[in-house]
């Protein structure tokens, strides 16, 4: 376990020096939070028959993606970057509210059940749920909103997508409805992270590193 | 707890989950892990009190406390030698044997071998991130044998342990590998694993952000296995030994019965076991 759940969000220069490695060497890989897909799985959009089913889809990419930053909120808090755990917090409680949004909307007092064989994502996960790897114990809460905005894209991408190939007439207006309030929360994203302060380079230089090699 | 013979309403993964939040390193791969063990219990429809999840020591190791299932957090290296003998007393429960790749391979390979061979019925998830990540990053079995650290100058030079090629030899019934990065899939993996008679092995690639954080690209690495599950061994075994070890899925399912003890019951109590041994 790394000594890191003791430590503050102290940054400090000089830049950290390379970890070594074995080959290909990776510069700074501990360092970077890379957004990519993964590469396992490759499923074209969900076959949706009506607007029931698309807004359980949409109702379990919200309640998935909440789920998961209280799970990062609780990570953050148990290592003490307290800044980063609220940020994660707040995202987790904006997801809740659009999935009980849904909910109310569709009248339902459940959520809706999956369907045969599980939801069907394009990725591994549903388009608006983080990736357990992409956190860090120093990262700050720009790098959170990195996250969220590369969230809310790939569900705007999902609904762009379902609306490109749903014949339904219906189903492809309520598609187009939830396209334009994911680019809605695209917008609002980029908005809180032009507000929030970049990190420096060194963000993630710990003075007392868990890696006594380094 | 109790144990209620009355058949109870299905849970959610998160009835699973425990009070206690994971002290890992934000991006360790065993959250992931957890959440994909606790969507296969909800995914089989069990209980809480229905089933007892057994480690050792590591940091993979401390996934008992956090469900709400019967645990034991136990020595180093032991968690098959416990598992196998709860499993053997409690045959009713769900057993699950869990922990890291030092702890199974190394100071527990031993264990590992003969928990395959003894096909108890029980499931073993090994987290594994080719090091030791709660000692600080030492090279495993399964570190690459080129892996420099510190610890390590220039790698161990030494071949890296295969554990699924192993467990087929030694008689694992049912044999997957599983990446982290992918809890769904890892979930339905378990869940078959469960289901299936004998011991299961799943080896899950579950990545030490802190001593490894190179792993973090595993995500680009791993592939669904080319080709479907076979219940031949000698295929299998050439499928394992010639895979780069990114392959996901069920790689193996056999057909052995799961061991369970002839002992006919015996008349004879405690005290008299004692008496027996006074010396
Ligand atoms: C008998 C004994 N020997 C050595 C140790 C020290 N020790 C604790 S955890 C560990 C290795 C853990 O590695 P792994 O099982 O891969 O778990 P990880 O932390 O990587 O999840 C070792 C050697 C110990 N606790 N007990
Ligand atoms: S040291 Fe590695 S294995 Fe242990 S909690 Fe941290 S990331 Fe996970
Ligand atoms: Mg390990």
């Amino acid at each position: 376990m790394s000594p890191a759940r003791k430590k503050t969000t102290t940054r400090r220069t000089p830049a950290r020096r390379p970890a070594r490695r074995t080959a290909p060497p990776k510069k700074g890989a501990a360092v970077q939070l890379r957004l990519v897909a993964a590469t396992v799985a490759a499923q074209s959009a969900p076959p949706i028959k009506d607007v029931a089913g698309l807004m359980a889809y949409a109702y379990a990419l919200e309640a998935e993606a909440s789920e998961r930053y209280s799970e990062f909120a609780d990570a953050m808090e148990s290592h003490n970057n307290r800044e980063v755990a609220e940020l994660f917090r707040k995202l987790a409680r904006i997801e809740n509210m659009h999935a009980e949004h849904i909910l109310e909307e569709m009248g339902w007092t459940h959520p809706p059940a999956p369907p045969t064989g599980g939801w069907r994502w394009e990725g591994l996960e549903g388009p608006e749920t983080a990736d357990y790897t992409d956190l860090h114990y120093l990262m700050q809460p720009y790098h959170a909103l990195q996250i969220a905005l590369h969230n809310e894209k790939r569900a705007e991408a999902f609904f762009k997508e379902l609306v490109q190939k749903t014949p339904s007439g219906k189903v492809r207006t309520a598609a187009k409805q939830m396209a334009d309030e994911e680019t809605e929360h695209v917008r609002l994203v980029e908005e809180w992270l032009k507000r929030t302060p970049k990190p420096e380079s060194d963000w993630a230089h710990d003075p007392d590193p868990p890696r006594w090699s380094d | 707890m109790t144990i209620s013979a009355q058949p109870q309403a299905a849970l959610a993964p998160q009835a699973f989950k425990s009070d206690y939040k994971p002290v890992w390193c934000p991006g360790c791969g065993d959250y992931s892990v957890l959440s994909s063990l606790t969507k296969a219990f909800a995914l089989l429809e069990l209980q809480p009190e229905r089933i007892a999840v057994v480690s050792g020591i590591g940091c993979s190791s401390r996934i008992p406390a956090y469900t709400t299932c019967y645990g034991f957090h136990g020595v180093h290296g032991r968690a098959l030698a416990a598992a196998t003998g709860l499993k053997l007393a409690r045959p009713e429960l769900t057993v699950i044997a869990a922990g890291g790749d030092g702890d199974g391979y190394s100071i527990g390979g031993n264990h590992f071998l003969h928990a395959c061979r003894r096909n108890v019925d029980m499931t073993y998830v090994v987290m594994d991130n080719h090091v030791y990540g709660m000692t600080k990053g030492q090279p495993s079995p399964t570190t690459e044998p080129d892996w420099d650290s510190k610890l390590s100058p220039g790698g161990t030079g030494m071949r890296a342990f295969n554990p699924l090629v192993i467990a087929l030899a030694a008689g694992a019934n049912f044999i997957a590998r599983a990446f982290a990065g992918d809890p769904n899939t890892t979930a339905a993996l378990i869940a078959e694993a469960i289901s299936a008679p004998g011991f299961s092995f799943v080896e899950v690639l579950s990545p030490c952000v802190t001593f490894r954080p190179e792993q973090r690209d595993w995500k680009q690495m791993v592939r669904a296995a080319p080709v479907q599950w076979t219940d031949d061994a000698a295929r299998a075994a050439r499928r394992l030994m010639t895979d780069d070890g990114m392959n996901i899925g069920v790689l193996y399912k056999g057909s052995r019965a799961a061991y369970r003890t002839h002992v006919a019951k015996t008349s004879k109590r405690p005290a008299d076991l004692e008496e027996e041994f006074r010396i």
